[in-house]
């Protein structure tokens, strides 16, 4: 009688689990990168260099701005990640000075954090314009822009806020364009193309400005300080890891770097494009490090699967006891039930936004399984609360009189009534967390997100269905699969 | 030989007015005792006094010489049947799986729990056929057989039945009112039964203890309490519920001669499907 409790456990929950904690346990350099697509390209490259290394090595691709990537490295969540000296000067150390890379690796030193030399190309920032308008309206610099008040601008987010960003950059050139808005970087060339936008920032190696006919507008003011690319590392991290980054120094150009990029965004396959690093002659060993379609997917879908059971076996070791408690009412019961509702109200990007910052989780698995967790807990709270006390009183009481003790009224006579409640409550946990689940790729942690993201990034639909649909389907299996387990794990006396 | 359960002194209050008014009570052994009065005048609340489910005010309650505490009290529930209106039978399980829950519980052995499931099939007329089935597989009268199987599992030395007979059709009742007036007598059990039908309690009572607003009114035979009748509520109540009964009887052409010979059912077949 106690065994269809335990048989739910060892068949659905404890594989998933297991696989989870395997996964996390091993300790690969974790590189990291910014929402676009050379930093993308770069961090493929990096992780290359060191599986050719030797080394493990994965790729958090995408994590979002300067500033996690910074918090995430400082904070451990990331070994290294791509950077831009420029960027370094500007928006970690906070001076308006342009410093030297020497200025800058004494400056690092004291955050623990090491760089490497410049890998080769300058990627400044730049203003771009459609070619077929600038020739029209005869603009050739950004000072140029001071006679055209009525045109529309779109800027990152980050280069809006940026202290070498828009503000200073308006000041120095005294542009009059009230017409400015935040805009995502992908969805802004593609603003840009359809003439929502006349004018965007981008950076210099961007494969989108020749790609779409664009043009640079010249920084005639000298205001844009020097980007050099360069990769940022903990000094903690293994030598041999830090010897290996270094081999990628003055080994990139302006010309190759656009190439890649190109390549990236025409292919949508960032490992690819970072194996043409690699190929001394273009034509050569892309197979290598190409991951097929499938590969990918059913990597997605593991990691996902793995996100979903293990917050979902979380959530039911937790959750039914709680409920437990919680049935039994009191100030402990309404306290139960009141956290986990609140909990719940919360909105998932948000409750993922919170714990990163909490020191324990940061930018991790962990913390993509700690939001899941703390989201599908008030089903199951609720569910085994609720199934308890609707059992009616006479039956309670039988079970007492019967002189069975509370352990044993507990486990073979409350649950098992209480078993369809406790399970529709699991159903609806299970499908929550296979849902939100493609929020953890925001984090990193990977997943059927990953693709919606990198779809989202690029402004690309076919990459973002490759996530979209395998993560619906997955939705509907589980909702399947539990019907299934209802059949199995609802004692027959209660199915009449 | 002294009685074998003994309240002194008890009395219950849930929320407002009094449930239970302090009262002295002795269940003499092998006899069935009826508790009659109308809704609400606490003949529940005494019988979950004795099982445990709610704890006396004051007072004292004793079963076979030990008094009942929140310690011993899981000993002594196995050692008393309870059969309540509603079955109590737990939906999850079958009929056979409720019987024997308590012997599994306590570790009793597999021939020894056949060997007492076919002396109860037996003793309650339920057919053997019928034990892989649930609760909900089973009529009204069945679930009350198996669940006065499940009460007579461990051979208790108490039968406390709160209208069991309560939510059965007339028919139905009638057959189960024989069949357990004849189990009382084969095992010579010690019986509480509570009901608010009179006609019933004659039936069944050696004894009647006629309650009303928490406080016992009148304790003897029907024969006391037709011509001795302690207060004038004790003659209203037998006239109130007589007049229910002759009219029954009439419409049913019944003889009423005897006082144990049952109303309704003069026929009975070997094993009963009701
Ligand atoms: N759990 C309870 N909480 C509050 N009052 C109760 C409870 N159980 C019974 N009572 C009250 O106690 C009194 C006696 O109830 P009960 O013993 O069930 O009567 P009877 O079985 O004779 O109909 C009634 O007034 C009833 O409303
Ligand atoms: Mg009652």
């Amino acid at each position: 009688m106690i065994s269809w409790l335990s048989d739910f456990f060892s068949i659905s929950c404890v594989p998933a689990f297991l696989i989870f904690s395997a996964s996390v346990f091993a300790q690969p350099i974790v590189i990291g990168s910014k929402k676009f697509t050379e930093s993308y390209v770069i961090g493929e490259i990096a992780k290359h260099v060191l599986k050719d290394a030797g080394i493990p090595a994965e790729h958090r691709q995408g994590m979002g701005g300067t500033i996690i990537l910074w918090q995430a490295l400082r904070g451990g969540q990331i070994d290294a990640y791509p950077e831009y000296t420029g960027t370094i000067a500007q928006e970690i150390l906070k001076t308006d000075r342009a410093l030297s890379l020497n200025e800058i690796r004494d400056a690092l030193m004291k955050f623990g954090v090491g760089t490497t030399e410049s890998l080769g190309f300058n990627n400044t920032y730049a203003l771009v314009m459609r070619r077929s308008e600038a020739q029209q309206l005869g603009l050739r610099t950004i000072g140029d822009l001071r006679n055209h008040p009525e045109l529309r601008i779109g800027l990152t987010h980050e280069f809006l806020d940026r202290r070498d960003g828009w503000q200073p950059l308006r000041d120095r050139y005294r542009l009059p364009q009230q017409n400015v808005m935040g805009i995502d970087h992908a969805l802004g060339y593609a603003a840009l193309a359809n003439g929502s936008i006349d004018v965007k920032d981008a950076y210099s190696t961007d494969a989108k400005i020749a790609d779409n006919d664009l043009v640079v507008l010249d920084d005639n003011l000298k205001f844009f300080p020097n980007y050099d690319a360069v990769v940022l590392f903990r000094l903690s991290v293994r030598p041999d890891a830090i010897a290996a980054l270094r081999r990628l120094e003055r080994t990139l150009d302006e010309k190759r770097m656009t190439t890649l990029n190109a390549e990236a965004e025409r292919t949508k396959n960032y490992t690819r494009a970072a194996s043409l690093y690699f190929a001394s002659d273009t034509n050569s060993a892309t197979s290598v490090f190409g991951e097929s379609f499938t590969h990918k997917l059913s990597r997605w879908t593991l990691r996902h699967l793995q996100l979903a059971g293990a917050s979902l076996a979380l959530a039911v070791l937790i959750g039914i006891p709680l409920g437990i408690v919680a049935s039994r009412g009191g100030p402990v019961g309404h306290t139960i039930l009141g956290f986990a509702g609140v909990v719940q109200t919360i909105p998932s990007l948000a409750l993922l936004a919170l714990l990163v910052p909490v020191p324990f989780f940061g930018i991790s698995v962990r913390t993509a399984i700690a939001a899941l967790f703390l989201y599908g807990l008030l089903p199951i709270v609720r569910n085994t609360a609720s199934g308890l006390q609707d059992i009616p009183r006479s039956l309670r009481e039988s079970a007492i009189a019967l002189g069975l003790s509370p352990a044993a009224r507990l486990w073979q006579i409350y649950l098992p009534i209480a078993s369809r409640s406790i399970l529709s409550g699991i159903k609806t946990s299970a499908v929550i967390s296979v849902g939100t689940a493609t929020l953890a790729a925001l984090i990193g942690a990977g997943g059927l997100g990953e693709p919606i993201l990198s779809g989202l990034n690029l402004n690309d639909h076919i990459t973002i269905l490759e996530g979209a649909i395998p993560a619906a389907l997955l939705a509907l299996i589980v909702q399947w699969l539990f019907d299934l387990l209802d059949r199995v794990l609802i004692p027959k006396g209660l199915r009449l | 030989m002294s009685a074998l359960v003994e309240l002194v002194e008890v009395s219950k209050r849930y929320t407002g007015a009094p449930a239970l008014h302090p009262i002295n009570l002795s269940v003499a052994r092998e006899k069935t005792m009826i508790l009659i009065g109308p809704s609400g005048c606490g003949k529940s609340t005494l019988l979950r006094l004795i099982i445990g489910l709610v704890e006396p005010d004051s007072g004292t309650i004793t079963f076979n010489g030990s008094q009942t505490t929140p310690a011993n009290i899981d000993m002594l529930r196995r050692r008393i049947g309870y059969v309540i209106q509603e079955g109590g039978l737990f939906p999850h399980l079958t009929a056979r799986a409720n019987v024997l829950l308590m012997a599994h519980h306590l570790g009793k052995s597999q021939s020894e729990m056949r060997t007492r499931l076919t002396e109860l099939c037996e003793l309650t007329r339920f057919s053997g056929t019928l034990l892989e089935r649930y609760p909900l597989e089973l009529s009204g009268g069945q679930r009350q057989r198996v669940s006065l199987m499940r009460a007579l599992m461990l051979s208790p030395e108490l039968l406390l039945l709160d209208e069991p007979l309560g939510a059965l059709d007339p028919l139905v009742r009638a057959a189960l009112q024989k069949d357990l007036k004849e189990i009382f007598t084969r095992l010579r059990q010690t019986v509480l039964f509570v009901t608010h039908d009179l006609a019933e309690a004659i039936y069944f009572g050696d004894e009647i203890v006629l309650m009303n607003e928490g406080r016992i009114v009148q304790h003897g035979s029907i024969a006391d309490l037709r011509e001795k009748p302690a207060s004038p509520f004790v003659s209203e109540f037998i006239n109130a519920q007589r007049g229910l009964a002759d009219l029954r009887v009439e419409s049913g052409k019944q003889e009423t001669g005897k006082e144990t010979s049952h109303p309704h059912l003069e026929t009975r077949n070997p094993e009963t499907n009701i």
